[in-house]
C-alpha cells in the first residue's frame, strides 16, 4: 500500500511545500481569506456588468512572482470563464 | 570586533536554547571570548541545558535593576576558558526588562566579548523585541514542519522591518530518511519558501537529548549533530565551508538501506 500511495498519491512534502507556499503569500500582505472572498465578489458583479460569466467556476489567487529573492510581490490572478459575451 | 547575535525562532520547541549553547561552547572552544545571555525571563532554560543551574546568584533583571554589578551576574563556564552565561530571572516576566536596557547591557559586554549569544524567547512580544533590540545579525532557527516555518517566515518579517544588519537559517531536527521518501520538505525546499541564506543543517540526533540530559554541550562529540554545529561555528567566523544538506545517499548506505527498510541515520 505504502508503494502504490508512493506512485501514485502526492508526496506529503510537497503538499506541505505547496500549502506553505499559498499561506505565506496571505500571511505577508495580511490578507485573509475571508478578505479574498470578498474581493472575488466585487469582481463577480463588476464583470457581470458587461459579460456574463461562470461565477460557479471563477477563482482568484495570489500567486508569488518569479523574481528571486524576499522583496518578490505577489500578483492576484484571477481565472473567470465566460459564458457569453453581452453586446 | 564583537558581533552580537539573536537565536530566534517565533514557534517555540524547535532548538533555539540547545542551539545557543552549542554555539556559544563551539565559539568559545576555538578560542574566543563568548557571552550567552538568556532573555527568556520566566522561562530560563539556557542555564540548564549549560549544566550551570546550581552556580546562579545574580541574574539579568538584577543587573537591568543594578541589583549588583554585570560581572557579578556572569558565570563563567569552567569547560571552556572565554565562556559566560548570563542566566535569565525565574520568577519575573517579560515586561520586567525593556529594550533601552538590553542596549545599554550589550553595549557595555561589547568591549569585552568576541561574540554575544541572545537567547531569544518564543512570541513575537517584549521579550522578542528585547532580544533583538540589541543585535547585529539573527539566526533563526526552524524545523522543517509548517508551522515552525510560517513562524520563521513572520520573524523574518519583523527583523526586515526592524533594520537588523544580517539573517541567516539554520534548520533543525532535520530527518534525511524522511527527506528522501518525500515526507519531510528539504533543505532547498525550506530555503526555496524563505528565501533566507542557509548557515546550516543539524540532523536530528539522539545525541542531542543524551547530551541535554547530562548538562553537556555536544559540539565537541563525534555525533553528527555536533560536526553540524561546528561547522555552524566556522562559518559565523566567516571561514568558507560548503553546507552539507544530507540529501545525498553514499552508495553502502543505499544497499544497507534494502537490509534494513527505515533506517534512522546514524
Amino acid at each position: 500500500m505504502k508503494r502504490f500511495k508512493m506512485f501514485f498519491g502526492k508526496k506529503s512534502s510537497e503538499v506541505a511545500k505547496n500549502r506553505l507556499k499559498i499561506l505565506l503569500i496571505s500571511d505577508r500582505i495580511n490578507c485573509s481569506p475571508e478578505v479574498m472572498e470578498r474581493i472575488k465578489a466585487d469582481l463577480v458583479k463588476s464583470i457581470s456588468k458587461y459579460m456574463s460569466i461562470d461565477v460557479e467556476n471563477t477563482e482568484i489567487v495570489l500567486k508569488r512572482s518569479s523574481k528571486r529573492g524576499r522583496n518578490r510581490k505577489p500578483s492576484l490572478h484571477a481565472s473567470i470563464p465566460i459564458l457569453d459575451i453581452r453586446e | 570586533m564583537c558581533e552580537v547575535i539573536v537565536i530566534t525562532s517565533g514557534k517555540g520547541g524547535v532548538g533555539k536554547t540547545t542551539t545557543t549553547a552549542n554555539l556559544g561552547s563551539g565559539l568559545a572552544a576555538s578560542g574566543k571570548k563568548v557571552v550567552m545571555i538568556d532573555t527568556d525571563i520566566g522561562l530560563r532554560n539556557l542555564d540548564v541545558v549549560m549544566g550551570l543551574e546550581n552556580r546562579i546568584v545574580y541574574n539579568l533583571v538584577d543587573v537591568v535593576e543594578g541589583n549588583c554589578r554585570v560581572k557579578q551576574a556572569l558565570i563563567r563556564d569552567k569547560r571552556y576558558p572565554g565562556l559566560y552565561l548570563l542566566p535569565s530571572a525565574q520568577t519575573r516576566d517579560k515586561t520586567a526588562v525593556n529594550e533601552p536596557q538590553m542596549i545599554k547591557l550589550i553595549e557595555h559586554l561589547k568591549p569585552q566579548f568576541d561574540f554575544i549569544l541572545l537567547d531569544c524567547p518564543a512570541g513575537i512580544e517584549q521579550g522578542f523585541k528585547n532580544a533583538v533590540a540589541g543585535a547585529d545579525r539573527a539566526i533563526i532557527v526552524t524545523t522543517p514542519e509548517v508551522s515552525a516555518i510560517r513562524d520563521a517566515d513572520r520573524i523574518v518579517g519583523l527583523l526586515e522591518a526592524h533594520g537588523i544588519g544580517r539573517m541567516d537559517l539554520l534548520l533543525n531536527r532535520m530527518r534525511p530518511d524522511l527527506v528522501r521518501r518525500g515526507d519531510m520538505m528539504s533543505p532547498t525546499d525550506v530555503v526555496d519558501i524563505l528565501a533566507v541564506p542557509l548557515i546550516g543543517v543539524i540532523p536530528d540526533d539522539e545525541q542531542v537529548v543524551i547530551s541535554t540530559n547530562q548538562g553537556e554541550p555536544l559540539v565537541e562529540t563525534a555525533s553528527l549533530a555536533g560536526k553540524a554545529y561546528r561547522d555552524i561555528c566556522l562559518r559565523i567566523r566567516g571561514e568558507d565551508i560548503p553546507v552539507e544538506l544530507y540529501q545525498t545517499i553514499s552508495f553502502w548506505t543505499r544497499v544497507s538501506g534494502i537490509f534494513h527498510k527505515n533506517e534512522r541515520l546514524k
